[in-house]
């Protein structure tokens, strides 16, 4: 039998990663949050997390980082702001997992090919470069790199897509992407 | 200041409240710089002023020391200015030789910099000594107290407050808005935690209420007006037309049984709904008094004028019956009052995920108490709109309570009522009973013995707030059900659990007219709308104005027996005061320098009081010092500058004012 | 009335179908719309998951173009796109630090952000501009008998609720009936359909997509109406993967736009319908009883 040890030492936490977090913008109610489990009882995602909605904000508020950052609940998370809405609380639940995925992301701990952070990323580095999406380059370059085979499997889709004049490779650019660049740069600046 | 005076020797103190003032208020140095100010015969600090020794340093001070002024730098005079003008006073002096500065909740409590603390109460301290130079001798007026009591709202607190009272030979009013007495607890079949059948426990309260031959009920009335001060107020109560003559009507009912409507077809409010009504009835058996209403909005009659009227034919010979009633009004004095208006139960389509409204079977605990009511709409069988017998029934914990999107407030009588109506549910349906909830909170005595008994009962408790209640089916066990959908918090899983019923806990809140009651009665509400008790723990059933006393759930959520307790207390502060006989009056009224009166009576419709009127013979204005409470809106508005108020007094305010300017 | 229009990247791609019939209904009531000049993305949702404060200067270049040409309202008929630039106004409001970062950035380029330029759904104006009784009046083809399940998505009321109501929406359930539609009333109108889940992580993203196509079949309708076209080209383009997992629950989707032109007597092109893969066929059948009374005319104003 494989057993592994579940219970936590102080030293498992990463102190001061739920403090940070919680003095991120939109973030800062996560202090109040008394547990209920309403965000897990309306997100319809948590059909498939590994945590739920509700103990990814207990392990945050506790510097739980390895087991939040490395949850599959912030990717599945999406964006539909049920929680967000029915929390009693008033915590930005989906704000925080948007928090939570961006550091993610940052220190580059997220599940290896796992397409959701690869998209997410393949969809920034298009918009910063050209100001917009091109919808199936975008989808092409996202199967390349995490399942090629699956693109094989989305061949009706494909044709679907050609039937109905709306599969295009061109790419989708805005005239003034220097403007778009310089924007970016001095944001990045120290104030 | 005054030369012809004797000389002014003034004592200061400064009290540390233990750490509340002193942790912040650097007392020493306060007190040794008051001490360097003129006249200020001696200053001091000590821990505790209020307490018998801080008293005791006063009074001997004023002795040893020939002291003619005292001022005490503490906490609110809300709480100690009763108190030190009493030590004040002992010690020999005119009490009102006594100032006081609030170094605490205007100072202590809402700063953090020490430094600066200490410069604000310096600052404070010397205003005060700088005022109270300029206090003269005041005389406290005696007040007799009326000695009747008005009761407001027949619930279960109102009735025990009058029933303590008359029962102690009081005349009590008891004024009840709706037909019936019994508030809340009149719907109820069983009360936890003991199980005992509400109408038994209650019923004959109700009744003896009814007969007493000291309490005088009137239900179907409101009050409209309230004049006057402690120990003398003016209440006028309107009557709204029951289209009956109470004194008439034996309660047969034969004029229910008559009425053109062969069968009961309106909503029925005492049923929450449920069952149906004739426009001629009474809201349930034991109604106290036990005489019938006709209801305007319904009755043929009295919507059309055109109706055989044959509850009159029943009703024959007695006469009760009389449509052309109007509403009446009686104007009745009083010396104390208590509030007791209840509380109301949550809109449930508030929170609409859960369904009610959309959902039949949704139901709120109200509706459900009346559902396994043996004397209920249903005769106690629980079956549900559409017709089921429930095999299993969900119930949501906490629905409009803990909520910041629609209150904050723990609504306190929640968890115990839904474990008392799942146990219910239980008996008579037999069904499977599932609560969801956040925290169990049972704080009271035999309250978690109860939640033990639910446990070995088989009762399940599933720690999660529901996300949503919903009719479509994700699996075959869920179709033509309720799913409900909910984290099981413990278990860390997201579980979806079918049921045929759904009982919403819905909580518990301020009347929806509490405001006007509070305009009403001149009390005060906390900001969630509650009436605010004069002090949390040392004067709960009191309030800011003298002589009206709250109880029970118009104060916040609260069970029966503690309602109860808090009635009993509210009715103890009535006897009291009746029994002394007398109120003092704080002689910070205000007066007129007949002398100076032009007679220009702008004065007279600005006092709030109503305590100003025009003496034709003398051609000035004369204030009521016994309806004057102080407010000084008078004293602003004179144009000559010919009314003036005791305790406020020009000198003394800017002087007041004069002394915080100079400390820099 | 004019608007500044911006399509955002779906509505060139994936979601043409929602320009191509949008723009013909707005024309037809006579609503100016100007697209803004070489708008960008808005960030979408996974923009805001790699960096905020760059989705924020991303999605302020847009309010600061439209403030310059002319401060005009945004009309942003993409639910995303919708809610990013709610959301960045609401942050540019709310929290100094992040204002700080996005006029740095604008001011690098010579652009303001400042007059709180409103952003606003179509379904939006068409309730609360032009008035349901000036649609009437252009029915000129009622949609007698087809049973539609409005589909509002998640992210037009949610978290900010400006012109609806949070937990149930009605404006496009008013808008249906006006058109002569018959509303389907069921739970699921703000559900998410899976978003982006549907090509990332297909098994949860199928799975939402079932859920709604099975519900609303289930309620008897003949077709989901939507607002977004990330919803449309999810609820439309999976049928084959439903079928996989689920069975066949075949169901078209189109927009609510699509059914206004159709209700308009617009001409087949202004339709867009065979952009879809599962096709509407569905076409109304008489012509109209007498016009109604026309109604006072409510005047076109924000
Ligand atoms: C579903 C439910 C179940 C409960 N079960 C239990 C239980 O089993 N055991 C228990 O201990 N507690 C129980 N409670 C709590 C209990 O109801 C309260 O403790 C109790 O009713 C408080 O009594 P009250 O007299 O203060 O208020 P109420 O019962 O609300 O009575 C107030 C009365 O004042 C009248 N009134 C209001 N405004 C005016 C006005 N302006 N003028 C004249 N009259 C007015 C009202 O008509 C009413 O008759 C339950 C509560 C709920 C909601
Ligand atoms: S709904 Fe809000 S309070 Fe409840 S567990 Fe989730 S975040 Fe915490
Ligand atoms: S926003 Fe994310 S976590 Fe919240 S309910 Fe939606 S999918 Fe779940």
């Amino acid at each position: 039998m494989n057993i592994t040890r579940t219970i936590k030492y102080e030293a498992d936490r990463v102190k001061g990663f739920g403090d940070e977090v919680m003095k991120v913008p939109g973030c800062e109610k996560l202090k109040d949050c008394i547990q209920c489990g309403t965000c897990s009882g309306v997100c319809p995602l948590s059909v498939y997390m590994d945590y739920t909605p509700r103990q990814v904000m207990e392990l945050t508020r506790f510097d739980f980082k390895k087991e939040v950052l490395s949850s599959k609940t912030i990717w599945l998370c999406a964006s539909c702001y049920a929680c967000t809405c029915e929390c009693p609380r008033e915590i930005r639940i989906t704000d925080i997992m948007y928090e939570l995925k961006q550091r993610a992301i940052h220190e580059g701990v997220y599940p290896r090919k796992f397409p959701i952070p690869v998209l997410a990323q393949e969809f920034e580095k298009m918009v910063t470069a050209n100001g917009r999406i091109s919808e199936m380059p975008l989808v092409m370059k996202l199967f390349m790199k995490t399942d090629p085979l699956g693109a094989m499997g989305n061949w009706q889709m494909g044709l679907d897509l050609m039937k109905t004049g709306r599969f295009s490779l061109a790419s989708e650019k805005i005239n003034n992407r220097e403007q778009l660049a310089k924007m970016f740069a001095a944001a990045e600046e120290k104030a | 200041m005054n030369s012809n005076r004797e000389e002014l020797r003034i004592g200061f103190y400064v009290c540390h409240c233990g750490h509340n003032i002193a942790a912040t208020v650097d007392c020493a140095e306060v007190a040794r710089y008051v001490g360097t100010l003129p006249h200020v015969a001696l200053s001091r600090e000590y821990k505790y002023m209020c307490s018998d020794p801080g008293q005791e340093l006063i009074q001997q001070d004023i002795r040893e020391h020939k002291l003619n002024r005292v001022v005490v730098a503490s906490c609110s005079p809300l709480l100690h200015e009763h108190t030190f003008r009493g030590a004040t006073e002992a010690g020999g002096l005119n009490p009102f030789y006594f100032h006081m500065v609030n170094i605490r909740e205007h100072n202590s409590w809402v700063h953090t910099d020490r430094k600066e603390a200490t410069e604000k109460a310096k600052a404070l301290a010397q205003a005060a000594i700088e005022r109270v130079a300029h206090h003269k001798a005041l005389e406290v007026k005696r007040v007799k107290i009326h000695a009747d009591v008005l009761v407001v709202g027949g619930g279960i607190a109102g009735i025990h407050a009058a029933m303590t009272m008359a029962n102690a030979g009081k005349k009590v009013y008891l004024v009840e808005r709706e037909p019936t007495i019994g508030g809340h607890m009149a719907k109820f079949d069983k009360t936890f935690p003991t199980l005992d059948c509400a109408a038994c426990i209650l019923t004959p309260k109700m009744s003896e209420v009814g007969n007493h031959p000291n309490i005088t009920l009137w239900t179907y009335s409101e009050v409209t007006k309230v004049d006057g001060y402690v120990g003398n107020y003016k209440v006028t109560v309107k009557h709204k037309p029951r289209y009956i003559v109470e004194d008439a009507c034996v309660g047969c009912m034969e004029c229910i049984d008559a009425c053109v409507y062969k069968t009961p077809k309106f909503e029925d409010e005492f049923n929450e709904g449920l069952g149906k009504r004739k426009p001629v009835f009474i809201p349930f058996p034991q109604a106290t008094p036990q005489v019938v209403i006709i209801d305007p909005e319904t009755c043929l009659n009295l919507k059309t004028g055109k109706c055989k009227k044959t509850c009159v034919e029943a009703c024959a010979d007695r006469m009760a019956i009389d449509f052309t009633q109007k509403e009446t009004f009686d104007e009745i004095e009083v010396g104390t009052m208590i509030v007791a208006t209840g509380f109301k139960t949550f809109d449930a389509k508030r929170v609409p995920a859960y369904g009610y409204g959309i959902y039949p079977n949704v139901y709120t605990a109200l509706e459900v108490e009346r559902l396994v009511n043996a004397s209920g709409p249903t005769g106690g069988e629980v079956i549900t709109r559409d017709g089921r017998h429930p095999k299993s029934i969900g119930i949501i914990h906490c629905v409009g309570s803990r909520d910041k999107k629609t209150n904050v407030w723990c609504s306190r009588v929640c968890c115990m009522y839904s474990m008392k109506l799942a146990l219910l549910l239980k008996e008579h349906t037999g069904a499977e009973i599932y609560n969801f909830y956040i925290d169990i909170r049972t704080p009271g005595k035999g309250y978690e013995e109860f939640y033990n008994k639910l446990l070995d009962e088989g009762v399940h408790f599933i720690r999660g707030r529901v996300g949503e209640v919903t009719d479509w089916a994700m699996t075959p066990e869920e179709e033509g059900k309720l799913t409900i959908r909910v984290e099981d918090t413990l278990a860390g899983y997201v579980r979806r659990i079918p049921v045929d019923m759904v009982v919403l806990a819905t909580g518990l809140e301020p009347q929806q007219d509490a405001q006007d009651v509070r305009r009403l009665f001149n009390l005060s509400c906390g900001g969630e709308g509650w009436f605010l008790e004069r002090h949390p723990k040392l004067a709960p059933v009191s309030t800011f104005t003298d002589g009206i006393f709250i109880a029970g759930g118009c104060q916040g959520p609260r069970d029966i027996p503690d309602t109860v307790a808090q009635a009993g207390a509210a009715a103890a502060e009535c006897l009291a005061l009746i029994d002394k006989g007398y109120v003092e009056q704080e002689p910070n009224t205000a007066f007129v320098l007949a002398e100076e009166c032009s007679g220009c009576k702008s004065c007279i419709p600005l006092c709030p009081y109503t305590a100003i009127t025009f003496d034709e013979s003398s051609k000035v204005a004369v204030i009521n010092e016994a309806l004057c409470k102080g407010c000084g809106t008078c004293v602003a508005s004179c144009p000559s500058g010919s009314i003036v108020q005791n305790l406020f007094e020009d000198d003394e305010v800017f002087s007041e004012i004069k002394g915080v300017l100079a400390y820099d | 009335m004019k608007y500044s229009y911006f399509p955002g990247c779906s509505l060139k791609g994936l979601g043409r179908a929602y320009e191509e019939s949008l723009l013909p209904v707005m024309k037809h009531l006579g609503v100016d719309l100007q697209e803004l000049d070489d708008w960008n993305c808005c960030g979408a949702t996974a923009y805001m998951s790699v960096d905020e404060a760059k989705a924020c200067v991303l999605a302020s270049r847009n309010l600061a173009l439209a403030e310059r040409d002319g401060n005009h309202p945004i009309l942003a008929p993409c639910s995303a796109c919708y809610l990013v630039l709610n959301k960045t106004k609401h942050y540019l409001h709310q929290y100094p630090k992040m204002k700080a970062t996005v006029d740095r950035a604008l001011n690098a380029v010579g652009m303001k952000c400042e007059k709180d330029v409103p952003v606003r759904h179509p379904l939006d104006v068409l309730i609360n501009d032009i008035g349901l009784d000036a649609i009437k009046m252009k029915v000129t083809k009622p949609l007698q008998g087809l049973k539609v399940a409005p589909y509002y998505g998640c992210q037009i009321v949610r978290p900010y609720a400006t012109f609806d109501d949070q937990a149930n929406p009605t404006t496009m359930d008013r808008l249906l009936e006006a058109l002569g539609a018959t509303v389907i009333r069921w739970p699921l109108k703000t559900k998410c359909c899976g978003g982006s889940l549907t090509g990332t992580i297909p098994e949860a993203g199928i799975r939402m997509v079932y859920i709604l196509l099975n519900e609303a079949k289930k309620r008897g309708a003949d077709c989901l109406a939507t607002v977004c076209p990330l919803c449309q080209f999810n609820l439309d383009g999976y049928h084959s993967a439903v079928r996989r997992q689920y069975g066949d629950v075949l169901l078209p989707t189109v927009y609510f736009s699509q059914l206004m032109g159709l209700a308009f007597g617009l001409p087949d092109r202004d339709l867009a319908l065979n952009r879809a893969a599962i096709p509407f066929r569905w076409r109304p059948s008489s012509p109209p009883p007498a016009p109604a009374q026309p109604p006072a005319a409510k005047s076109v104003a924000a």
